[in-house]
C-alpha cells in the first residue's frame, strides 16, 4: 500500500531498511543469545543520524517526526525487536525534555543526544507501580540548590547503559498524582547506582535493569518543568511514544512474514513446495492484511500527533494495542508456518515470536490500552 | 588534500546476463548501483578529506541517471559531484573513457590525488585507472590496500601483489586504484542524504572539457567488440570408479584417445 511518504520519511525507510538488513540482521541472533548491549549497532545508528530524527533542528537534529521515528523503529524491528528497542527508548526517555525542557536543558542534553553519542532512558515503573503508576514511592526532596532522590525503579529499558534519563519521582506524595515531579538524572551521579539486569523472553538485545537511588543529589536545575507536573510529562511523553511502541510490533510482525513467505517458497513436501497449499497460502494472506491494517492505523496515529491534533490518546492506545496484538498473532503463525523448524534457535521465527510478546504488555499493557479507548469512547457519547 | 573519486555506475548483479540475439547487457529489471570497487574509492577519499582537510570531487562518465551514483557519494561525505554525459561519449571504451576523465581532471585543475576501485564489476578490465594516469602522465600505484602515511609532496602505501604486499612510496600528486581491504565503506547518513539530494551536480558535456572528438566516443575507442556471446554449458562428463591402478591406466587410454 502506498502511504504517500514524503522524500524525506522515504530517505529515512531506505536507510534504516538498510542498516537493518546489512549490519542488524547478522547479529540479532548473536545478541539475542549474549544479552549483551549492542553498542557497535547503536553507533551505526548514530553515525546514520538516525537519532537525530526525533530532535528539533535548533538541538542538532533533523526535526522530523513521530511518523519518521516510526518508519525507522519499524524498519529496525523488522530485523531485531531488542536491538530496535534500545534506539526507541532512547526516544522516549528524551520526548520529556524535547515537551517540557527549558531552553537551557535542552541546550544541554539534546545535541549530545541527538548525535547517538549519548542515549536516554525514562523510568517511571516501580515494583510496585506498574498499570497504577501513580503508587510510586521513589521520592524527591527539595534541599537548597538541590533535590535528594531516594527509591528503586525496575524494568527500566536502557538501565545501566544509558547516560541521561527521565525519572519521574514524588515531590508531594500527599497531592497523590498531582504530586509527582519529572527530573533529569545523569548516569555517574553520585547515590545513583544500577541493580539486578533483568533476563527476559525477549527482545533480549536490550537492558532492562533496576535503577536505585540513594541520596542522590541532583541540582533543582534538572527539574522538568514544575514541580506536580510529573504525570502530565509521563501522559504526553507516551502520546508521543506509544505509536513507537505500535512501530516496533508492526516491524516484528513483518519481519515474521518475511520469514515465513520466504520458507513456505522453499521448504517442500509432498513433492512441491508448501506456499503451493491453500492452508499456508490463506493463513499467508491474513497474515499480510493484518499487518497492513496495523500499519494503516499506526501511520494514520503519527501523522495526526505530527499534524498537532490534541486528544491523540484514544488513537494511539488503538494502535499499540492492535499492531501488538497483530504482532503476537502473526508470529505465532510464523513459527507454525516454519512447523519444527520454526520452534528451533537455527531459524529466526521463533525470535519474532518472543520479541513480539512484550509489545502487547510495556507502555500500557493492552488492557490499559482498552481502557482508555473505552474511557474515550464514554466521554465522547457524554457530549 | 585535494581528492578526486572516479567512480561507475554499473548492473546490481555480477551473473550480467547478454541477449544472445543483440549482443547486448540485458538491463531491463537489474537495479543500478555504485560500482563495488569504487564505494571503497569513495570512504578512503572521505577518510583522507576527514584527516587533511580539502575538497574531495567525485566524477562519472554515463548516461544522465548515472547523478544517482554521484549523488550516493555526496551522501557519504563527499563534496561535489561531476556527471560527464555526452552522445559523443557513448560506446567508449576503457582508452576513451580515461581520455575523458582525464581530460575532466585537467579542468577541475589541481588535485593531489585520483582514487579509483580496482577494477569494475561490469567490464572487469581494470584500465581505466591506468589509463586516467597515462594520460595526465601522473605516477600509479594500483591495487592499494592501504595508506601508510601522507606527507606534503609524497605518500607511501602498501600494494597487494599475489603473494603478499609491497611497500611503494610514490611523489603527489598521483593515481591509487584501490581493493576492497583498505576500508569498511560507510552506509550513508541521513543529513547527508538531505545534502545529497539538494547538491547541485555539475554536468559537462564533451566541448566543456575540450575533448577531442577523435578520441572519445566508439569511433575514439581502438577496442572493436566483434562478438559477445555465452559460452555454451559443458556436457557431463564422465566418472571413472574402481581401483586406483585400473583408473589411472584408463584415463591415460582416454587422453590418448582424446589427442589422437
Amino acid at each position: 500500500m502506498d502511504y504517500l511518504l514524503s522524500d524525506e520519511q522515504k530517505m529515512v525507510q531506505e536507510l534504516a531498511r538498510k542498516v537493518a538488513e546489512e549490519k542488524i540482521k547478522p547479529v540479532a541472533a548473536k545478541y539475542d543469545q549474549s544479552e549483551e548491549f549492542p553498542w557497535d549497532i547503536m553507533e551505526i545508528l548514530a553515525k546514520a543520524d538516525l537519532f537525530a530524527i526525533f530532535v528539533p533542528q535548533e538541538y542538532g537534529g533533523t526535526g522530523a517526526g513521530v511518523l519518521d521515528l516510526c518508519i525507522a523503529t519499524e524498519e529496525l524491528s523488522r530485523a531485531c525487536g531488542g536491538i530496535a528497542v534500545c534506539y526507541a527508548a532512547s526516544a522516549l526517555g528524551t520526548f520529556p525534555m524535547i515537551l517540557f525542557g527549558n531552553e537551557e536543558q535542552k541546550k544541554k542534553y539534546l545535541p549530545d543526544l541527538a548525535s547517538g553519542k549519548k542515549i536516554a532512558a525514562f523510568g517511571i515503573t516501580e515494583p510496585e507501580a506498574g498499570s497504577d503508576a501513580s503508587a510510586i514511592k521513589t521520592t524527591a526532596k527539595k534541599e537548597g540548590d538541590y533535590y535528594v532522590l531516594n527509591g528503586l525503579k525496575h524494568f527500566i529499558t536502557n538501565g545501566g547503559d544509558a547516560q541521561i534519563y527521565t525519572i519521574i519521582a514524588m515531590t508531594d506524595k500527599s497531592k497523590g498524582a498531582r504530586g509527582a515531579s519529572a527530573f533529569i538524572v545523569e548516569k555517574g551521579t553520585p547515590g545513583f547506582t544500577f541493580g539486578k539486569k533483568e533476563e527476559k523472553l525477549g527482545i533480549r538485545a536490550s537492558s532492562t535493569a533496576e535503577l536505585i537511588f540513594t541520596d542522590c543529589k541532583i541540582p533543582k536545575d534538572n527539574l522538568l518543568s514544575k514541580e506536580g507536573m510529573g504525570f502530565i510529562v509521563t501522559m504526553k511523553t507516551f502520546d508521543m511514544s506509544r505509536p513507537g511502541v505500535a512501530a516496533q510490533a508492526l516491524g516484528i510482525a513483518q519481519g515474521a512474514l518475511d520469514v515465513a513467505v520466504k520458507y513456505s517458497k522453499e521448504r517442500q513436501q509432498f513433492g512441491k513446495s508448501i506456499s503451493s497449499f491453500q492452508g499456508i497460502q490463506w493463513m499467508l494472506a491474513d497474515m499480510a492484511t493484518q499487518i497492513e491494517a496495523a500499519r494503516a492505523l499506526v501511520y494514520s496515529c503519527a501523522r495526526e500527533i505530527d499534524a498537532g491534533c490534541k486528544d491523540v490518546g484514544k488513537d494511539s492506545a488503538m494502535a499499540k494495542m492492535f499492531a501488538s496484538d497483530v504482532a503476537m498473532k502473526v508470529t505465532t503463525d510464523a513459527v507454525q508456518i516454519l512447523g519444527g523448524y520454526g520452534y528451533m534457535k537455527d531459524y529466526p521465527a521463533e525470535k519474532y515470536m518472543r520479541d513480539a510478546k512484550i509489545t502487547q504488555i510495556y507502555e500500557g499493557t493492552n488492557q490499559i490500552q482498552r481502557n482508555i479507548i473505552a474511557l474515550n469512547l464514554i466521554r465522547e457519547a457524554a457530549k | 588534500m585535494n581528492i578526486i573519486v572516479c567512480i561507475k555506475q554499473v548492473p546490481e548483479t555480477t551473473e550480467v546476463k547478454i541477449n544472445p540475439e543483440t549482443n547486448t547487457l540485458i538491463r531491463e529489471g537489474v537495479k543500478s548501483i555504485v560500482n563495488p570497487f569504487d564505494a571503497y574509492a569513495i570512504e578512503e577519499g572521505v577518510r583522507l578529506k576527514e584527516k587533511f582537510g580539502g575538497k574531495a570531487t567525485v566524477i562519472t562518465m554515463g548516461p544522465p541517471q548515472a547523478e544517482a551514483v554521484l549523488r550516493e557519494a555526496i551522501s557519504m561525505g563527499i563534496d561535489e559531484g561531476i556527471l560527464l554525459s555526452d552522445r559523443a561519449f557513448a560506446g567508449s571504451d576503457t582508452w576513451a573513457t580515461s581520455y575523458a576523465l582525464s581530460a575532466a581532471i585537467k579542468k577541475i585543475g589541481a588535485f593531489d590525488l585520483i582514487i579509483c576501485g580496482k577494477q569494475a564489476s561490469d567490464g572487469d578490465t581494470a584500465q581505466v585507472g591506468p589509463g586516467i594516469s597515462a594520460h595526465l602522465d601522473v605516477p600509479q600505484v594500483t591495487y592499494v590496500k592501504k595508506i601508510e602515511e601522507v606527507k606534503d609532496k609524497f605518500m607511501r602505501v602498501e600494494r597487494m601483489t599475489e603473494e603478499g604486499y609491497e611497500i611503494i612510496e610514490v611523489p603527489l600528486p598521483a593515481l591509487i586504484t584501490v581493493v576492497k581491504e583498505i576500508n569498511t565503506p560507510r552506509l550513508p547518513s541521513l543529513k547527508g542524504m538531505m545534502r545529497a539530494k539538494q547538491a547541485k551536480i555539475i554536468h559537462w558535456k564533451a566541448p566543456d572539457i575540450e575533448a577531442d572528438l577523435n578520441c572519445v566516443g566508439l569511433a575514439g575507442s581502438p577496442t572493436q567488440v566483434v562478438r559477445i556471446f555465452t559460452p555454451p554449458p559443458r556436457v557431463g562428463g564422465q566418472i571413472l570408479k574402481g581401483e586406483t591402478q585400473e583408473i589411472a591406466e584408463r584415463l591415460v587410454g582416454l587422453l590418448k584417445n582424446e589427442i589422437d
